[in-house]
């Protein structure tokens, strides 16, 4: 009872002097603002590589054909036509820990159904590439080998095409025209939505890579293979191997670069993922930082407020407070202060973050263990630099105290 | 008639480095319930450390102190808190209210370290009670800064009555008022007093100790003077004929 009370007496005490307790916990107030805006951003990063790596689908190695050099001016990778289909299939076959590939080819192209039109991406693939990819379909039926080997006039839509193109909504077993040749929907993919860079990973028509070479690109090599490892910790021997075989079959002799390039996506996002942690505890630092500084500032302003309240502590204590219920009610003071200003101080946090991700479309994940943790240490400031000052006006003589000026 | 204060051969000694002050001299002093006491003396006479021990807020270095039967010379600060709590109502002379506070809250304020429970409607009630006492029930939701330094007193007189104590201490409770006011307060104390409250007040004003019933003076920290005052002034009386002073001086004006 003399506990809630005492509550009340610091509540009372903050409202007297408002404007100087919203600065005084100012401090925590952008302190834990910046460790949730920090932690958010950090995270929404983190969760981009993830969804990248999930979208790209379990043990993806990516194989490039090399760079073209044409006097001078050189390609991006895949210019070259170093790799064949015949590179593909012979990394299919003869590298024990690869089990599925894509030979894949990717353009953009008008694509007419119903009397309506519709631009979007082209995709030549294999029959195994949805499966290596984790990408089911909603309706219809995948690639047959038998597509794949006469080069089938099939396609197989994404939702945006659908939505575009069969405002109805039923799409299999219909024809479409990609640059003016009719394909049959065999499939309808299910939604994946949009990339976390933004990118409709719906807004696409997969074609079997064989027609996509016969009847667009019309030339005998490919940019990119899509390899699948038989599992994570097998992805480096295969890498090797791949390797091995295409120097190989390229005839590249032993010193010289490799017209090719093989990929480990899962590599990259670690990195990445590295460089995210780094930056987040970076941040998260700096942030923690600028708490204990705010930690700090109710210190001193609870120093000041015991001096300036010697008086009331000397009246307090004549007519029978305890030492130990003015620490209460300093200490309640500062907790208040700060946990006023750490749950200010999430809300700011979370809408700078809001902020963000809605006017420049940063990936942000507002993590519930940063906000309470963030509350707790914020509750923990005022515990630890509240005390002193506490601790001191609890020790006065009431003497004293009653004559201080 | 039943012992409230009894003191016996009290001595305190300041022990601040290498001067010893030897500010109070074995005081042996005993007080009714009932009772209404002038304690006087110059300054330096170790008037104030007498006020702090009976207050409980100083501890004495030798002699004991038996506070309505219980002997609280030896108590700890927690122990001494709760005695001032329970038994001793105070009264400063720069009345000592909460600044930006009510005058109701301020005079609820022992309440809220009783240690018995006192419910918010209760304590309420009885610091509304109190007010009324002092006449100042309808200035309950005034800040000490809307108050006159008449008013103040009051105020601080109805928070040293609300936990009942058995002695109202009052320090110079005049000391900051003028002559009038002094009266007032006096009138005050007088009315409590003869409502059965034991009051024992430090003063250096001879004519305010004329109000009590019995003055006691102090020397170099000792007793010189024990007296019952022989036909102490009235406060009513003194006030009725102070108006009718004003009113005749407004009549030749």
């Amino acid at each position: 009872m003399r506990f809630l009370s005492t509550i009340l007496v610091a509540l009372r005490a903050l409202r007297r002097n408002k404007m100087r307790s919203i600065l005084t916990a100012l401090g925590i107030i952008i302190g834990v603002a910046a460790v949730i805006a920090m932690v958010s951003i950090g995270n929404g990063a983190q969760a981009q590589v993830e969804a990248q790596i999930a979208s790209l689908g379990q043990n993806i190695i990516l194989v490039f054909a090399g760079s073209a050099n044409t006097g001078g001016a050189r390609s991006g990778y895949g210019g070259a036509g170093s790799l064949t289909v015949e590179d593909a299939l012979a990394i299919n076959s003869q590298i024990r820990n690869v089990v599925a590939i894509s030979p894949e080819i990717r353009g953009r192209a008008p694509v007419l159904a119903n009397g309506l039109n519709w631009f979007t991406s082209i995709a030549g693939e294999s029959e195994d590439y949805l499966s290596m990819r984790e990408w089911p379909l909603s309706a219809g039926i995948d690639f047959t080998k038998q597509d794949i080997r006469s080069a089938g006039k099939v396609c197989i839509i994404g939702q945006t095409v659908v939505n575009n193109l069969f405002p109805d909504g039923d799409a299999v077993g219909k024809s479409i025209r990609i640059r003016n040749l009719p394909f049959t929907v065999i499939g309808v993919l299910a939604s994946k939505g949009f990339s976390l860079q933004g990118t409709d990973q719906d807004d696409i028509v997969i074609i079997p890579y064989t027609s996509a070479m016969k009847r667009f690109s019309k030339q005998s090599f490919l940019p990119v293979i899509d390899v699948q490892a038989a599992s994570a910790d097998r992805m480096p021997n295969a890498e090797q191997d791949i390797a091995g075989l295409l120097r190989d079959r390229h005839h590249i002799m032993q010193g010289r670069d490799d017209d090719f390039a093989v990929q480990d996506q899962r590599e990259i996002a670690d990195a990445r993922n590295a460089a995210n942690k780094t930056m987040t505890l970076l941040l998260g630092a700096i942030a923690g930082v600028s708490l204990v500084v705010g930690g700090i500032g109710i210190m001193n302003i609870m120093l000041v407020s015991v001096t300036e309240r010697t008086r009331e502590i000397g009246i307090r204590m004549a007519v029978g407070a305890h030492g130990s219920d003015i620490r209460m009610q300093f200490l309640i003071e500062a907790v208040v202060l700060s946990l006023m200003g750490g749950t200010l101080g999430i809300l700011l946090g979370i809408g700078a973050s809001q902020f963000l991700s809605q006017f420049y479309h940063w990936p942000v994940l507002i993590s519930t263990t940063a906000v309470v943790a963030a509350f707790v240490f914020s509750g923990a400031v005022g515990i630890c630099f509240g005390y002193y000052p506490a601790s001191k006006a609890a020790q006065l003589d009431p003497i004293d105290a009653l004559r201080y000026e | 008639m039943s012992t409230v204060v009894k003191l016996e051969a009290i001595h305190k000694i300041y022990d601040s480095g290498e001067v010893k002050v030897h500010a109070v001299r074995g005081v042996s002093i005993e007080i009714q319930k009932g009772e209404f006491v002038a304690l006087m003396g110059a300054s330096g006479s170790g008037k104030s450390t007498l006020m702090n021990l009976l207050g409980c807020l100083d501890r004495p270095s030798d002699g004991r102190y038996l506070l309505d039967g219980t002997d609280v010379s030896h108590l700890d600060r927690n122990a001494l808190a709760d005695i001032r709590n329970k038994k001793l109502g105070f009264v400063f002379q720069g009345y000592n209210l909460l600044a930006r506070t009510t005058a109701l809250e301020n005079v609820e304020l022992p309440m809220l370290y009783s240690k018995r429970r006192v419910s918010r409607q209760d304590a309420h009630a009885r610091a509304l009670h109190c007010l009324d006492i002092v006449g100042l029930a309808n200035r309950a939701d005034h800040f000490p800064s809307q108050l006159s330094g008449g008013q103040q007193q009051r105020v601080a007189i109805a928070r040293g009555l609300v936990n009942e104590p058995q002695v109202l201490l009052a320090d110079e409770p005049t000391g900051n008022l003028d002559s009038k006011t002094s009266i007032e307060v006096m009138g005050v104390f007088q009315k409590l007093n003869d409502a059965g409250i034991t009051i024992l007040m430090v003063t250096h004003e001879l004519d305010i100790a004329h109000y009590c019933k019995r003055n006691l003076i102090l020397r170099d920290g000792q007793l010189v003077s024990d007296v019952q005052v022989a036909d102490r002034s009235i406060a009513e009386s003194e006030l009725q004929r102070l108006r009718e002073a004003e009113a005749a001086a407004k009549l030749t004006a």
